[in-house]
């Protein structure tokens, strides 16, 4: 029973780190139709950057604040100047976004070396709380609350915000959106950041857990592809959903079947592609 | 047509005459670039062709490059035996893999296609009793096939690869060249109009899907003789990107030009290895310089010039 409830929590924690990432990677394809390969580094250059800032500082509300924005900036550029000059060319765009892929990886290498590290958590939450029998360290609660936090928030934003509106607009109609006056260009630039806002923030928020390590970019990518696979391309809903699913899928996967890990989390994208090839939530 | 003939004639004499050139490290070298460039223009058929860019063809490649290893070290060490199970096992993964790829479309095949990579990537990680995980398997012998010459040495074992890659390139360039190859370039350009007219797209694309995960077979079982060694390395991510970006740099859908790029990538690596361990810095400045300025690639680059020098 223990055992259970553990691996419950410990799989939804996990799973919110990859909604955070699939969100992202979701709301950049919805908008720009660009599947940015570069999304795992984002994770990974957020780990990193909040590790330096609270080793600096000691503070780990400050690295929560500073590495996102740092990753944003980045994000931006890289929108702004390179991806840019390819809309709706896939070929040329996953061959720029691995090219990012790499730089981040060796330059993350080079700058932080090659053993895992990992954050220290916050003092708030370094202790562990009693949930009736249970001994359940808090840091992981706070993680499934600040997920579910920022899912609202995003699905408030895209929902119910004039800016979401404007953003689910140009998802449906381009031309039309800039037709109505909606600066879809600003737009794309700004997505573009969220989501790699919303990405460094999961680096930072799994550091105390997971660790920071050199390929962490390529295994959080692929578990964020998969999220997507399973929750369908472009939505939030789904990215929520599928984070959830392979989240705890993965989680007693490797408790249960440490060698087979992988593969439990490629059998439910395997069943969810002959089912609905566009995922749970996708549109097309 | 004429002069198409003359160059292959050029090329054929000049890889022939090679080794007679060639220090042993430096033939050495060539024979890594003739199973990468095999490697490249099989990912060609798929991304130049039927316009399927795989992100997870080092799959193919690490299956064939495995199963050789693994007979030849702990089952049996026959070439006839184990080399067509190498191709064999390559073609069956392809073959399942294609089944759940080609359900899906652009961004979400690619994401399949690198996801299904992936999982092979984390067996031959993980399965350390089979695979010797990170470690992989050193010590794959060269094949004996009952030769006067010894395949241990550079020179027979550079013309063993030699016959594989004439033959293979034969194979593939007629493909291209026959109706079918016309069949999937149509289907790159407009799969609804092929749809209309009346073929059966999804099965062009799973036997280009399949034609191409043999080759990619082909040239992993060559390199697990050339190499003596295998390790997960060669089913990464890393892997199946340098492969597209050997068919982008070259130049997609040419065969030639994926060739030259593989050439390309293999002598660079090497060169700039020596120097730094910053190769995979250097490989990303590559491809990002490659999207940048060389989109239709060498080849292309090379026929623009043609052109407007005709013009000029």
């Amino acid at each position: 029973m223990i055992f259970w409830t553990t691996q419950l929590l410990n799989g939804i924690s996990f799973g919110m780190l990859l909604f955070l990432l699939a969100a992202g990677l979701s709301l950049i394809y919805g908008l720009m139709r660009i599947l940015n390969l570069a999304h795992g580094s984002y994770y990974l250059l957020g780990g990193y950057i909040g590790l330096t800032v609270v080793r600096i500082t000691g503070s780990f509300v400050l690295a929560t604040l500073a590495a996102p924005v740092i990753v944003a900036l980045i994000g931006i550029v890289m929108e702004r100047f390179f991806l840019r000059r390819f809309p709706k060319q896939e070929l040329p765009q996953v061959l720029l976004t691995f090219g990012f892929l790499f730089i981040f990886a060796d330059l993350a290498l080079w700058i932080w070396g090659g053993n895992p590290q990992t954050l220290p958590k916050p003092e708030l939450f370094a202790s562990s709380i009693w949930l009736g029998s249970i001994v359940f360290p808090s840091y992981r609660l706070f993680v499934i609350v600040t997920g579910v936090i920022i899912g609202i928030v995003l699905w408030w934003f895209e929902e119910r915000s004039r800016l979401g509106a404007a953003i689910r607009a140009a998802v449906d109609d381009e031309e039309m959106a800039r037709g109505v006056g909606i600066n879809v260009s600003l737009l794309s630039t700004a997505v573009f950041g969220l989501g790699a806002f919303l990405a460094a923030l999961g680096g930072i928020l799994g550091g105390p857990f997971i660790g920071v390590y050199p390929g962490a970019d390529f295994e959080v990518l692929l578990l964020a592809f998969v999220v997507t696979i399973v929750g369908g391309l472009g939505s939030l809903k789904g990215a929520f959903t599928g984070g959830l699913l392979i989240g705890l899928v993965d989680n007693f996967g490797k408790a249960l079947f440490p060698e087979l890990a992988l593969f439990t989390v490629f059998a439910p994208m395997a069943i969810i592609l002959v089912i609905r090839p566009t995922g749970l939530f996708g549109d097309r | 047509m004429k002069s198409h003939i003359f160059s292959v004639v050029l090329l054929a004499v000049i890889l022939l005459a090679l080794p007679m050139a060639l220090s042993s490290y430096q033939l050495g070298l060539l024979t890594k670039m003739l199973i990468f460039a095999l490697f490249a223009m099989s990912l060609d058929l798929l991304v130049g062709y039927a316009g399927l860019p795989s992100l997870g063809h080092a799959a193919y490649f690490g299956v064939g490059s495995y199963t050789v290893s693994l007979l030849t070290l702990r089952v049996v060490n026959n070439f006839w035996i184990d080399f067509p199970a190498g191709l064999l096992m390559a073609t069956a993964v392809s073959a399942l893999f294609g089944l759940l790829a080609l359900r899906t479309h652009e961004a979400y095949f690619l994401m399949i296609t690198l996801a299904l990579a992936q999982v092979l990537w984390g067996i031959a990680f993980g399965w350390r009793s089979l695979t010797g995980g990170d470690d992989g398997l050193p010590g794959v012998p060269r094949p004996d096939l009952g030769l006067p010459w010894s395949l241990s040495d550079g020179i027979p074992f550079y013309y063993f690869v030699l016959v594989f890659f004439a033959v293979a390139t034969a194979v593939l360039w007629s493909i291209v060249r026959s109706p079918f190859g016309f069949v999937l370039v149509g289907i790159r350009q407009s799969e609804a109009r092929m749809e209309v007219l009346g073929y059966n797209v999804w099965l062009y694309k799973y036997f280009a899907f399949i034609l191409s995960g043999f080759f990619a077979g082909l040239a992993g079982n060559l390199f697990a003789y050339y190499n003596g060694f295998v390790s997960p390395t060669y089913l990464s991510v890393i892997f199946s990107a340098t492969a597209l970006l050997m068919v982008i740099l070259g130049g997609a859908g040419t065969l030639f030009g994926p060739a030259l790029g593989a050439a390309i990538i293999v002598y660079l690596e090497n060169v700039i290895s020596a120097y730094t361990e910053r190769w995979l810095l250097i490989l990303g400045m590559i491809y990002v310089l490659v999207t940048l300025f060389a989109r239709d690639g060498l080849v292309g680059l090379l026929q623009q010039w043609l052109t407007t020098k005709d013009k000029g």
